[in-house]
């Protein structure tokens, strides 16, 4: 037996193995940072959107006040008079995250501003999120499957919704996030190494820090340790990863400060401990299983549960009454609008009026995931050969997430890691048969090492197939290097220590022989191999140039910069920064401006000045108010708007250029939520026989509030009739003039105004009214100009 | 109204001052141009000295409230007298503060190239420039009304001397409309110009306010900080960042901003507003930006050609008075057309003020950044600023660049002089940052080799290591035994072959042949397998697995006999040739018993492979 010279041959083949995957990774990680980089090329390095705009606020404080201040932080530059702990209400990962960035290149003397590296985070760590995508694949179906999920998820267009550069959004490092703590999860499930448990609670702290979607991971992994037990899996290595998880992670939870006491008190940590009681539970019983003889522990069993019914009844009727005593039963409303879709209709208007809480439609799936809808279920088939620990963990998580992607179109983020490590074990399950098919039939190629063939075909022939997918059909010389790349995979799963990793390997190869024969059983005719693959391929191509169309023209806009292609070239729509910048430089430091909440965080961030409300929503009642506002008539608009100090008014208008987002399109929400706190207002009020109308056959109450006011001042002397582009339509009341308010600034395509209050009259008018009107009777014409103010 | 009572105040503190010197003005000829925001005066002095005493300074005085706005002096003489224009020098101006002057009066001397003698005469050009000379009146406007500007001067020349003939013309903007003018004797409006005098032997310190009150809707651009920063790279670019903040300096606006009537008629609606400014740069100026703190500003127009670049910048809104803004311009130029050599010193050489044109700048701030490792750090300006040293760290570095600090109040266009910087510099320098990377990189993968090739266990006589190492030994010999297990598995299965083909073929001797051969191999595997058995039972860490490991080699090894008892019969009753029926009955114990060991062994195996 040649073993010591064929073990050399195949530890050298190893290597180059390992050498090429690890190409392959950082090519992965290129793909993945630079298909996110359509905004920065096609319009500039800026941030994006609305939230974004606090966070990179926030990162802005904390560079420049240091981390203690960014905890004792109190924002009295928003929620106008409330203010708001910022320290005390953000999920401070992204912000820490991206503030280390910068404090390490500043250190180093790389003199990048705060918002260049907020842009480029996000896709930073999407290229993380490939990575750790590569390992958690890995654990469950071997390197091939890893490396093709990898490459699936760079580009994935769900993902890349959430992650171009400058979409500097708590989402695009907690996918991150969410991925390497499922992957620890199951390292630590495959290896039972406590060192792996350690951290997988610090990664889950991590994400805890990051994002409020940590509930999802705290959720589904006690459900997999469940299912586990339920199935007869339990295993020393279940409690290993599952119980210092569950300790460590629930105590580092609570250290930060948005999650505090929430990590023992809600419903939504409720789950994990009640797993944790179980497995616990479940390990004394396998324990004293083991020490007992079969009567003995039958014995033990009856009156275990004999005591044990009684406790737990007890215990169970406590937590009931606990639970029951809150009205949403301990759960957030966001949870709950997860549990039951139409919670948030019913009682939270502010969460509904969200477009991305709605539930998604079939064709956001198919743009968002695209192929990999039709991938999944073959990926599920293939984790059910043969069904591991950790193959069923992927099952579970592809289950759950598709449902909460049903639920609102937000969390379609979670589903696509799924989706992609599912279509990357059914890809590369696939195309392993099929290689393999072609390599038993090709006399020449199975000619060559006919012994090798048999054993090393799983990892081979994966990993072939990535270089092909990845570098788009290279050449077959490729495939020589890249055979071999992690044969016996699934043995040498279990091992930690480098060193003894080497041994094992040599070592395991010599027990190959078996599946060989396994093996060849599975082979399906040439042509039809043949066909398929090159079908597989064209699948792929597909999905590729589908997510390079998705990365570069639906999701790269920034959404304050509109840009239009007419037929005499590009136009852009840049009146949301001109307002902002006007606000900036032509307001007074402590101005306060009121604008409906979308627009909030753009304002303190961009133009620096106090709002009453902001997309944070956190107050309801606040919101209230400003939507009570914009729906009332001018002067109690004006009173409300008073009371609060308020300056400026800002509205966005589209009908000149037909923008559709504008605030007369969001104002039914306004109404909504108005008249949800104060209940004056009506919603039917601004309705004609249940439809939401602005042109002549619109209410008095429509014709009348504030928003319209605002939004059609003077706006048919623009072409005459006054026709709104977004609604097709002419307005209804076309000339009025403003007695409260006055226009102070408009922008060039008129998509923001900027209204003025007018200072308060004197008081003394409304009584003297009367009286003066009987005297101003006989006095001259003149006098009735200067009436407005009797002291002249 | 203040101000006229200063004035009023002023003229009668002049009349009554001392006349001090034995010169005298024979001609004075002043054009002031109001036609932008800056102010602009031009005088022809022709300067006769009648005393005996040789002169060699000139006195020019300026109101106080004139002077804090004085942006630029410049005093040129000519000599030649027409013939050779081309021999005019500037000559130095400074402050000076002579005794018994009149109060609120600031003075600057200009000194004469050499003495003016007895008799001698002189013909001065002085070039005097104002920022915010020109006041709004009235202040505040509404969106549609023009801007009107007043301006307030003396129609006599104000000056220690005597003058003789003094001539004033007040140049006006084109087309403007002249809403009021202090009318004196001898005035005269033509088109655009006021003409005041001739006036003939006015004493000294004379001072006549006059009042022009007119239509000036050119853009009032104040810069009211601009910071300059030039970056100098010996890679082969200097970069210019010019951070502006800006304001509309004129009239303010006064109620609604309506964009419907700006759109509808800018010229009326708008005239007093500015939508855009234009900056010259100089030529091969490239990766031009124009943004501001919240992102890349979109309206920017940008034409060049081999004499100059010419950049059109439009702030985010037109600017009406009193407003705001701010923005970065940034550009990078070629080294070479800026960087010069000369006496082993290397020097920049670049323009002071700001490419835009018509701006007028309160407080100017030009750092030169120089690259790290500089000396003898020196500059060197033509006119008065205020200098200091600065160090700052950009990529990569570790004891900073050296940066000069140049700050000057009230800078207009006459200020876009070249000015230099001398420094030394090693050009080996230039490679330290690559280096630095490089080595940065290369130590990077040294450690991380070391660290693949290094053991770092903390302690390596410690149990715990130990046992560890113990226990991956015994996990390989395990592996060791699984493996010769899995063979013989693998040779029992031939050997069921040969049974199997021996049904079909009735090849005995074949069948005999095989089984030798497989008997052979178990024995060479049985040898292999004792050592790894013997560490084994060595071990007291291998002692809670080791029970399992017996059992499965004791059953694998029945498995063997049994198999072999099998095999003999089999083969025994062929060559009996009894029939199929009869070696079924008589293996049929044999053959449940091997399933049974079979499935026992393989369970066995799992366990084993499980720890």
């Amino acid at each position: 037996m040649a073993a010591s010279e064929d073990a050399k041959a195949s530890s050298l083949r190893y290597a180059f193995g390992n050498v090429i995957a690890f190409f392959i990774l950082l090519l992965i990680g290129i793909l993945a940072f630079s298909i996110r980089l359509f905004s920065v090329i096609k319009y500039e390095s800026v941030i994006h959107e609305f939230d974004p705009y606090f966070n990179y606020r926030v990162t802005q404080y904390l560079t420049k006040n240091g981390i203690y201040d960014f905890w004792n932080w109190f924002d009295d530059r928003t929620w106008y008079p409330l203010g708001r702990v910022i320290g005390g209400t953000v999920y401070p990962g992204l912000t820490l995250t991206a503030g280390t960035l910068w404090w390490i290149l500043n250190s180093l003397n790389i003199p990048l501003s705060v918002e260049t590296v907020c842009v480029f985070t996000a896709p930073i760590f999407s290229a993380n999120a490939a990575w750790a995508t590569y390992l958690l694949t890995k654990e469950v179906k071997g390197t091939g499957a890893g490396l093709t999920a990898a490459v699936l998820l760079a580009m994935v267009p769900s993902y890349i919704s959430r992650s171009v550069a400058g979409s500097y959004d708590n989402e695009a490092v907690a996918i991150f996030a969410l991925i390497f703590t499922f992957y620890l999860y199951i390292k630590t499930l495959n290896t039972g190494s406590l060192f792996y448990a350690t951290l997988n609670a610090i990664a889950y702290f991590y994400m805890v820090c990051s994002w409020g979607g940590y509930t999802f991971i705290i959720n589904l992994i006690p459900m997999h340790v469940l299912l586990c037990i339920v199935t007869g899996r339990y295993s020393s290595r279940l409690y290993i990863a599952y119980a210092p998880l569950v300790v460590l992670g629930t105590l580092l939870a609570a250290l930060v400060p948005v999650v505090g006491f929430n990590a023992v008190m809600t419903s939504e940590h409720f789950a994990s401990f009640l797993v944790f009681i179980i497995i616990n539970v479940v390990a004394l019983v396998y324990y004293i299983k083991g020490i007992l003889s079969p009567k003995m522990f039958k014995v033990a069993v009856t009156l275990v549960i004999s005591v044990g019914l009684v406790v737990c009844v007890a215990v169970i009727a406590v937590l009931i009454a606990l639970v029951a005593s809150s009205p949403t039963m301990g759960w957030s409303g966001r949870s709950l609008s997860l549990l039951d879709p139409t919670y948030a209709s019913k009682y939270i208007p502010i969460i509904a009026s969200v477009s991305e809480h709605q539930p998604p439609t079939w064709p956001s799936y198919f743009m968002d995931i695209n192929v990999l809808a039709f991938l999944v279920p073959a990926g599920i088939i293939a984790c059910f050969s043969p069904l591991s620990d950790a193959s069923s963990f992927v099952v579970l998580y592809i289950a759950t997430s598709v449902y909460f992607s049903g639920v609102m179109v937000r969390l379609m983020l979670v589903f696509a890691p799924a989706a992609c490590i599912t279509s990357g074990i059914a890809l590369s399950a696939a195309f392993d048969v099929f290689t393999r098919s072609i390599k038993f039939q090709l006399p020449g190629l199975s000619g060559n090492s006919p012994i090798d063939a048999g054993d090393t075909s799983s990892g081979s022939v994966v990993a072939q197939n990535e270089t092909v997918k990845t570098e788009k059909k290279e050449d077959p010389g490729k495939e020589r290097p890249s055979r071999k790349t992690e044969k016996n995979e699934d043995l040498s799963k279990e091992r930690h220590s480098r060193k003894n990793k080497k041994k094992e390997k040599e070592n395991v190869e010599k027990i190959s022989v078996k599946p060989q024969e396994e093996k060849r059983l599975l082979v399906l005719p040439l042509e039809a191999s043949v066909i398929a693959i090159f079908l597989l391929v064209l699948l792929g191509a597909f999905y590729v140039v589908h997510c390079v169309w998705a990365a570069a023209e639906a999701y790269s806009a920034p959404s304050i910069v509109l840009t239009s292609h007419s037929h005499d070239g590009l136009h852009v729509f840049d009146d949301f920064r001109e307002a902002y910048a006007w606000l900036r430089h032509n307001t007074e430091v402590d101005d306060k401006v009121a604008s409906w909440w979308d627009y909030g965080y753009q304002t303190t961030a961009m133009a620096n000045r106090t709002v009453i409300v902001d997309n944070n929503t956190w107050n309801n009642t606040h919101i209230a108010t400003v939507g009570t506002a914009m729906s009332s008539p001018e002067k109690p608009a004006w009173e409300i708007f008073n009371s609060l100090d308020v300056k400026y008014v800002l509205v966005v208008f589209g009908g000149l250029v037909g923008y559709p987002s504008d605030d007369i399109n969001k104002f039914l929400w306004m109404v909504r939520i108005g008249g949800g706190v104060f209940p004056h207002i009506k919603e039917p009020d601004y309705l004609r026989d249940g439809q939401y109308r602005i042109d002549s056959e619109a209410t008095p109450t429509m014709l009348n509030c504030l928003m319209y006011k605002l939004s059609y001042y003077r706006f048919v002397e623009t072409d005459g009739k006054g026709f709104d582009r977004v609604r097709q339509t002419e307005i209804g009341k076309k000339y009025f003039k403003l007695t409260h308010f006055e226009e102070v600034f408009t922008t060039h395509h008129w998509m923001v105004r900027i209204y003025k209050l007018k200072p308060p009259k004197n008081r003394l008018r409304g009584k003297t009214k009367k009286s003066k009107a009987k005297a101003t009777a006989t006095t001259s014409s003149k006098r009735s100009v200067s009436r407005k103010n009797p002291w002249h | 109204m203040g101000i006229r009572f200063d004035l009023f105040l002023l003229s009668i503190a002049v009349l009554c001052a001392p006349c001090l010197s034995d010169l005298v003005l024979s001609k004075v000829d002043r054009r002031i141009d109001l036609t932008s925001q800056i102010v602009r005066f031009t005088s022809t002095l022709k300067v006769e000295n009648i005393g005996s005493d040789p002169v060699s300074e000139v006195l020019l005085p300026f109101p106080d409230h004139q002077a804090k706005n004085l942006a630029y002096l410049a005093a040129t003489t000519n000599e030649g007298k027409g013939k050779t224009k081309g021999s005019t020098a500037s000559l130095p101006v400074e402050v000076v503060h002579p005794k018994g002057m009149p109060p609120a009066l600031t003075w600057y001397s200009v000194s004469l190239p050499k003495g003016l003698g007895q008799g001698e005469s002189l013909t001065l050009d002085v070039l005097a420039v104002f920022m915010h000379a020109l006041r709004p009146f009235p202040e505040k406007i509404p969106q549609d009304q023009p801007q009107r500007v007043t301006f307030q001067d003396s129609a006599h020349y104000l000056s220690p001397y005597v003058v003789k003939v003094q001539l004033l013309s007040v140049k006006l903007p084109p087309d403007t409309k002249l809403e009021s003018h202090t009318k004196l004797e001898k005035t005269e409006v033509s088109g655009s110009e006021i003409k005041y005098g001739p006036y003939e032997n006015l004493p000294s310190f004379s001072y006549s306010p006059i009042i022009v009150h007119f239509e000036n809707n050119q853009p009032f651009a104040v810069a009211q900080e601009l910071v300059r920063e030039i970056e100098i790279s010996h890679w082969g670019n200097v970069q210019v960042t010019e951070h502006y903040n800006l304001i509309h300096g004129g009239s303010q606006l006064m109620g609604e901003f309506s964009r419907l009537e700006y759109q509808a008629r800018p010229q009326i609606r708008g005239a007093s507003a500015f939508r855009h400014l234009v900056a010259k740069l100089p030529p091969r100026a490239h990766s031009v930006y124009y943004r501001d703190e919240i992102g890349n500003i979109s309206t920017s127009h940008l034409w060049g050609d081999s004499r100059k670049t010419q950049l059109e910048i439009e702030p985010r809104y037109p600017m009406f008075g009193g407003w705001r803004t701010a923005f970065t311009i940034g550009y990078g130029l070629p080294l070479k057309d800026f960087l010069f050599q000369s006496e082993g010193k290397r020097f920049l050489n670049i323009s002071f003020g700001s490419p835009i044109k018509d701006l007028a700048i309160d407080c100017l701030i030009v750092k030169v950044v120089l690259p790290e490792g500089s000396k003898d750090v020196s500059a060197s300006v033509p006119f008065h600023v205020k200098q200091w040293h600065e160090i700052k760290f950009s990529h990569l570095d570790i004891i900073g660049r050296p940066v000069v600090v140049l700050e000057k109040m009230n800078v207009v266009q006459e200020h876009n002089q070249q000015f230099q910087v001398y420094y030394k510099f090693n050009n080996l320098s230039l490679l330290r940052e690559p280096l630095m990377l490089i080595s940065g990189f290369f130590f990077l993968f040294v450690a991380y080799i070391v660290y693949m090739h290094a053991d770092l266990t903390i302690s390596k006589s410690s149990a715990s290591y130990m046992a560890k190492l113990q226990w991956d030994e015994i996990q390989t010999a395990i592996q060791q035994v699984l493996s010769i297990i899995n063979r013989c598995l693998t040779i029992h299965d031939r050997l069921e072959a040969t049974l199997r083909d021996l049904s079909r073929t009735g090849d005995v001797q074949a069948c005999k042949a095989a089984r030798k051969a497989a008997d052979g191999l178990l024995k060479e595997l049985s040898k292999e397998l004792k050592p790894l058995l013997t560490f084994l039972h060595s071990c007291p860490q291998a002692a809670q697995i080791l029970p399992k490991v017996e059992e499965l080699v004791a059953k694998e090894r029945e498995l063997q006999e049994k198999l072999m008892a099998k095999h003999s019969t089999v083969v025994d009753s062929y060559e009996k040739k009894s029939g199929g029926r009869e070696i079924e009955n008589r293996i049929a114990s044999i053959q449940q018993k091997l399933k049974a060991l079979r499935q026992e062994v393989e369970d066995l195996i799992e366990v084993i492979d499980e720890i």
